[in-house]
C-alpha cells in the first residue's frame, strides 16, 4: 500500500540514488512489482537478506510484501554458526545474498540462493512481469527481525503489515517531504531503524542515498556531496562523524535534521552536537524492534529549550527521550503491574496499534495490549520520559535496585572517560557489589580514585563504584549491544574477595 | 450499512476514489458521492457522477474522519467524489506537526 501509494502519486519524484541518475517512485514501483513475481515464484516461505545496503533493501522490502513472504533482513556479521542458526530457523527461505554471503548458508535445506546483483538485473528487465502491489493481508507478517539477546538464542520479533502501516501512517504525512530533501541512510538493514526509513521516506516521498556501510569520512563525504538534510545515525556513529567535521571545519551546511536513536546517548555528545551542528535539528527518537520502530521522540524544539535552560528540571531533559509519539501510550509499573507516578522508576510498558509485541511462538502484549519493554524509567511531570537501561542489568545492592544507566551517565561526564560500563558482581556482605570498566578518551589519564571521587560526588556512596578497572575496549555483540554478563564474569574474577 | 474493519479497501462507484479503513466501529455507511462505496472485489454497481454537495473530490494520502461515526479511512486513490458517513461529509484529518525522525 504505501509503495502502491508513493509509485502513484509521487511517480516523478526522485527516489532512491544520487540526483543525477536517481530511481523515480514510479520505477521503484516498477522494480518491486517484479521482484514480487520473483519471489513468489520461488519456492521458500520467506524472504532472508544478508547484505549490506543497496537498492536490493527497499525492492527486496517491497518485493516480498507483494509476494506476500516475511521479509527476514539478517546481519552479515554475526559468526558464521550464529548466522547459520538463525536461517536455518526461518527456512524454506529465498535468501537475497550480498557478496560472500551465499557460501556462509551453503549447505542449508531449503533455502534458494538469489544473488543481490541478480536480483537487482532481473528487476530491471521491462519483460519480467510485474505482480499486483496491493495484494497483501493486513494482518499477515511483514518483516521478522531477530532481535539480540546477550545470552541464549536471539527471538524473532513479528511485525505485521498493520503495525508497519499504523506506525507510517501516524507519524508521516504523505508526499509532504520537499523536492530538495534527501536522506541518508547508513543503518544496516537488519535493524528496525532502517525498515522504518524506507517506509517513512517512501510515504513522504523523500529521496534516499545509501551508505553501503558505515564509515564517517564517507558518511560526511556523501552528506556533503548529496546536499544531505536529513540524517539518522546510531549513537556510536554521532561522536564519530562529530569528529571528523570538528577536524575540517567545514561543517554540513545541508543539514536539516539529524536523529538519532537505537542505544543510550551520553549527554555530552548531545551537547557537542548542539555546539558544532547548531543549526540542525535534533531528534532523539526511543524505539525498540517489537513497536515497529519509534515509540517517543525528543524534538528539536524539546533540545534546544532544555540545553538554554536554567531549571534543572527542563536542562536534564537533554537526557531524556521525550514524549510519546501519537498514538502511543507510555505507561510506568512496578513488578506487579501497578502504575507509578512521575518521578518514581519501573518498567516502561507501552500501547498501541504500531506496537507488535509479538516473537515467533509467543505474544508479549497482556491482555489489555500492553507490552513490558524490559526497560527501566520514569516519566517527569510533564510527560518526558527517561530510560534508564534494561530492568534485567539492575544491580541490587544491600536490597536496593541500582541502575547502572545512571552510574554509567555519571562516569561518562567525565572529560578522560570515552565509555563506562557498570555492573554488579557477588559480594557476601551486600548481595552485589557495584564495580565499573572505563574506557580512556586516547591521551587521557585519570586514576580509579579521583573517579570514584567524581562519582561519589553526584551519587550517593552506594552507587559509586567499588572498584574501576580501565580496558582498552567493551565487550559487544555484533549488534552493538554490550555484554554485560561477559563484563560480570570478567570483574568478578578480577575483584575477588 | 456495513461493519468495517481496519485494513479493509473500499472504492467508490462514482468516481475513481478508493480508500482502507484505519479506524472503524461497528457498522458505518460509508459514501463517496452520495453513494456506498463498495469492497474492490466488487466489479457491479451503478456508476455515474457524483452528486452535487458531495462532489468535492478525494486527495491521495490524506485522512478523512467522522468522530461521531468512530471512523478514519486513508485515500489510496483519489477522485472526484465527497466521502460521507450518509448525508454528513467526513473531515480532512491534519497530521500532527512531528519533527522529522525516520
Amino acid at each position: 500500500m504505501v509503495l502502491e501509494m508513493a509509485a502513484d502519486g509521487l511517480a516523478e519524484r526522485a527516489a532512491l540514488g544520487p540526483l543525477e541518475h536517481a530511481m523515480t517512485f514510479a520505477e521503484l514501483g516498477h522494480r518491486a512489482r517484479r521482484a514480487g513475481s520473483v519471489l513468489a515464484e520461488l519456492p521458500g516461505d520467506r524472504v532472508v537478506l544478508i547484505d549490506e545496503n543497496s537498492p536490493a533493501v527497499p525492492i527486496g522490502l517491497f518485493g516480498a510484501a507483494i509476494a506476500a513472504k516475511p521479509y527476514v533482513p539478517v546481519s552479515y556479521r554475526l559468526a558464521d554458526d550464529r548466522l547459520r542458526a538463525i536461517v536455518a530457523r526461518v527456512a524454506p527461505a529465498i535468501v537475497i545474498a550480498g557478496a560472500g554471503a551465499a557460501d556462509r548458508v551453503s549447505g542449508i535445506d531449503g533455502l534458494w540462493v538469489l544473488d543481490r546483483q541478480e536480483l537487482l538485473a532481473r528487476v530491471d528487465d521491462p519483460s519480467v512481469p510485474e505482480r499486483d502491489g496491493w495484494g497483501c493481508d493486513p494482518d499477515a507478517p511483514a518483516v521478522l527481525l531477530f532481535t539480540s539477546g546477550t545470552t541464549g538464542d536471539p527471538k524473532a520479533a513479528v511485525l505485521r503489515h498493520r503495525n508497519l502501516a499504523a506506525y507510517v501512517v501516524s507519524t508521516v504525512e504523505f508526499g509532504a517531504a520537499h523536492q530538495d530533501e534527501c536522506a541518508i541512510v547508513s543503518v544496516p538493514p537488519y535493524h528496525v531503524a532502517a525498515i522504518a526509513a524506507v517506509l517513512s521516506n517512501t510515504y513522504g516521498g523523500r529521496r534516499v542515498v545509501q551508505l553501503e556501510a558505515f564509515d564517517p569520512e564517507r558518511w560526511v563525504r556523501l552528506v556533503r556531496a548529496e546536499a544531505v538534510t536529513h540524517a539518522m545515525v546510531v549513537p556510536t556513529m554521532l561522536g564519530r562523524i562529530l569528529d571528523v567535521i570538528e577536524g575540517d571545519g567545514l561543517g554540513l551546511p545541508s543539514l536539516r535534521s539529524l536523529s538519532y536513536g537505537g542505544g543510550p546517548m551520553p549527554q555530552s555528545v548531545v551537547e557537542r552536537a548542539l555546539q558544532v551542528l547548531g543549526h540542525v535539528d535534533l531528534v532523539n527518537a526511543y524505539g525498540l524492534t517489537e513497536t515497529s520502530s519509534t515509540i517517543a521522540l525528543l524534538g528539536p524544539d524539546d533540545h534546544r529549550v532544555a540545553a538554554a535552560s536554567d531549571e534543572p528540571a527542563v536542562r536534564r531533559r537533554l537526557g531524556s527521550v521525550g514524549r510519546a509519539v501519537p498514538g502511543v501510550e507510555v505507561s510506568i509499573r512496578d513488578p506487579s503491574g501497578r502504575p507509578l507516578p512521575p518521578g518514581t522508576e519501573g518498567e516502561i510498558w507501552v500501547r498501541g496499534e504500531q506496537v507488535s509485541g509479538e516473537y515467533v511462538g509467543a505474544v508479549t502484549t497482556d491482555r489489555d495490549g500492553w507490552f513490558h519493554t524490559n526497560d527501566a524509567g520514569f516519566l517527569d511531570d510533564d510527560g518526558y520520559l527517561f530510560v534508564r537501561g534494561r530492568l534485567d542489568d539492575v544491580i541490587v545492592r544491600g536490597g536496593e535496585n541500582l541502575s547502572p544507566g545512571e552510574i554509567e551517565a555519571v562516569l561518562l561526564d567525565h572529560e578522560a572517560v570515552e565509555a563506562a560500563a557498570v555492573v554488579g558482581i557477588p559480594d557476601p556482605e551486600w548481595g552485589e557489589k557495584v564495580v565499573a570498566a572505563v574506557v580512556l578518551v586516547p591521551g587521557a589519564s585519570v586514576s580509579e580514585e579521583e573517579l570514584r571521587q567524581f562519582v561519589l560526588a553526584q551519587l550517593r556512596s552506594a552507587r559509586t563504584p567499588e572498584r574501576i578497572t580501565f580496558l582498552d575496549e567493551l565487550p559487544f555483540n555484533e549488534n552493538g549491544k554490550l555484554l554485560r554478563r561477559v563484563l560480570r564474569d570478567q570483574l568478578a574474577a578480577e575483584f575477588a574477595g | 450499512m456495513a461493519e468495517l474493519k481496519p485494513g479493509a479497501r473500499l472504492r467508490s462507484v462514482t468516481c475513481t476514489t478508493e480508500v482502507v479503513v484505519v479506524r472503524a466501529t461497528g457498522e458505518v455507511d460509508l459514501r463517496c458521492g452520495g453513494q456506498p462505496m463498495v469492497e474492490m472485489a466488487e466489479t457491479s454497481g451503478p456508476s455515474g457522477e457524483p452528486a452535487p454537495g458531495f462532489d468535492g473530490g478525494t486527495q491521495l494520502g490524506k485522512r478523512y474522519a467522522s468522530q461521531e461515526a468512530g471512523l478514519e479511512v486513508l485515500c489510496t486513490k483519489a477522485g472526484a467524489g465527497s466521502l460521507s458517513v450518509g448525508e454528513a461529509l467526513l473531515d480532512v484529518q491534519g497530521t500532527k506537526p512531528l519533527p522529522a525522525s525516520d
